[in-house]
């Protein structure tokens, strides 16, 4: 293979491993918005929460990696009802400004909690074995391949889950509308925190992927990788679980593509200027439609 | 003309002193009604009477003072949810189709309480054949369709959750005089297969044609019951609402 040709294969499949992650923080950014219109900033730290966890199962309970991202998975998904039964839920009919300041001050909380137990960052240990291979000069590692193909995984899983069940209906008819759902027989509260537990618990496997990947770990990693989730969610049109994926990658291809060409420093520079382009003449994001006048 | 059931068997709505506040207004103050098995009682008044109200107030959507009982049970701690199981079927005002969804799903949502899997197959099926409008239209999403069909759908739908009573708001509205004769046949076929109804219509002199019994609402209370005839016939129902 010619040798530019095998470069972008490489910066491809880096792209793609940085936007699965990417992408399942985001889903549950815009499923929270799709059925609550609300920005749960504290979804990035909640992924943060997810990655200590990863390090309690495998480090402290000695499992290896499938029941580490399963416990994860669980734990995380547990914390986001707790946060939405405990913090979000009285706050349904107050004014809109409460919910996101109790949702950023969560977030402060989650971090500062997790320095409080955690005051240096940790490690993680290897949990799966890495072999890397070397596809005619591009190099491939199985961790890479089970990030992309879990993330995947758990996305065609959740679309299946939104388009093709009753839970998933439940969910579309909320995000409608919530105010006449009950009297489909639908418990509303009930769906809620299922939304809120499926989010969090995809960012639990997200928290997972991204200690294997990147394995020191801090309180504060969720900010950033919050934010970028939350815009990808944006750029794809926030409330649509297919547009928060497509965002996902295509702010991942953006970071590894500016990384390619330009000073490392630029990344966040140049990737925000781009998105930031896209919201003005997407306003609505890439599948995000204006919403239609309800009766 | 009775206002207080003869036989406690036939009554299936009963409800007792009614108030309702909107952040601190009081839209309902003191309604009482009954409603028998097998009967279509209307409640008729203009906007603002508090008449849809008395509908979300009995399907839990919003909460009250008084009583409401159903079938002999007391409604007041039961969630909205749980009514639909109970047995009351509610057509919102303004349809509340849910416009993302297909016509199909809106009607399949409408059986969450419902676990008996061939007959919700039987009654889908029943319901397309009740609107075939609905047929052509199943794998549409609900918010493109007209007026008159989305209200169809909303009717359907339900009649999906095998309610034994049906509440129904304002289902006349916004559409064609063509369509409001149809909706109201559709009405009477629905009573006549068993479904008692609770209608409540700003057309006054199409509902109490249909009605079994009626109940004028002025102000947040009752002002005036009797037969469909008789308030047909009375001048003050003849001067306020039919114009005439």
């Amino acid at each position: 293979m010619s040798e530019s040709i095998v470069y972008w294969l490489q910066q491809t499949l880096n792209a793609l491993q940085l936007g699965s992650i990417y992408a399942l923080i985001a889903l549950g950014y815009t499923m929270v918005y799709g059925i609550l219109t609300m920005i749960n900033f504290a979804h990035g730290d909640v992924f943060m929460v997810g990655a200590f966890f990863c390090f309690i199962a495998a480090v402290y309970l000695g499992l290896p990696f499938l029941p580490t991202l399963l416990l994860t998975m669980a734990g995380a998904a547990l914390l986001g009802v707790l946060i939405e039964r405990l913090a979000y839920k009285p706050l349904r009919n107050a004014p809109r400004v409460s919910a996101i300041i109790t949702a950023l001050g969560l977030g402060l909380f989650l971090e500062n909690f997790t320095l409080a137990l955690a005051p240096y960052p940790k490690h993680i240990p290897a949990l799966l074995e890495n072999v890397t291979w070397d596809l005619g000069g591009v190099s491939v590692s199985s961790l890479q391949i089970i990030i992309i193909c879990l993330s995947l995984g758990l996305m065609f899983l959740l679309d299946y889950v939104v388009h093709r069940t009753p839970v998933g209906m439940a969910m579309r008819a909320i995000s409608w509308d919530k105010t006449f759902v009950p009297l489909m027989g639908v418990p509303v509260d009930l769906i809620i925190s299922v939304t809120f537990a499926i989010g969090a618990g995809l960012a639990g496997a997200a928290g997972t992927m991204y200690a294997l990947a990147y394995p020191v770990i801090d309180p504060y990693m969720g900010i950033m990788v919050g934010w970028k989730a939350f815009i990808s969610a944006v750029v794809g049109g926030i409330g649509n679980i297919r547009g928060a994926m497509i965002g996902a990658f295509i702010l991942g291809g953006v970071e590894i593509m500016v990384t390619a060409f330009f000073p490392s420093t630029y990344r966040d520079f140049v990737a925000f200027s781009l998105l930031l382009l896209l919201i003005v003449i997407r306003p609505y994001g890439i599948l995000g439609k204006p919403r239609t006048q309800k009766v | 003309m009775s206002d207080t059931a003869d036989n406690l068997d036939d009554l299936q709505l009963e409800v007792r002193d009614l108030a309702v506040h909107y952040d601190g207004i009081r839209a309902l103050h003191g309604v009482s009604f009954t409603v028998l098995k097998g009967e279509i009682v209307t409640l008729i008044g203009a906007n603002g009477a508090g008449k849809t109200s008395i509908l979300r107030a009995v399907s839990g959507l919003i909460p009250y003072n008084g009583a409401i009982g159903f079938e002999g049970q007391d409604l007041k701690r039961v969630a909205a949810h749980q009514i639909v199981k109970r047995g009351i079927a509610h057509v919102p005002e303004g349809r509340g189709i849910f416009g993302n969804l297909t016509v199909r799903e809106n009607l399949q949502l409408a059986t969450w309480q419902r676990s008996d899997k061939d007959e919700i197959a039987a009654d889908y099926d029943r319901m397309l054949v009740l609107f075939p409008r609905l047929k052509e239209r199943q794998h549409q999403p609900g918010g493109t369709l007209s007026g008159g069909e989305q209200q169809m759908l909303a009717v359907a739908r339900a009649l999906m959750s095998r309610g034994r009573l049906l509440l129904l708001d304002e289902p006349s509205m916004g559409l064609s005089p063509r369509l409001v004769q149809e909706i109201f046949r559709v009405i009477e076929d629905i009573n006549r297969s068993g479904t008692t109804i609770l209608l409540v219509e700003q057309n006054a002199n199409m509902a109490l044609r249909i009605a079994s019994r009626a109940y004028v609402l002025e102000t947040g209370t009752v002002i005036l019951s009797g037969t469909g005839r008789e308030l047909l016939g009375d001048h003050r129902v003849r001067e306020a609402y039919l114009g005439t």
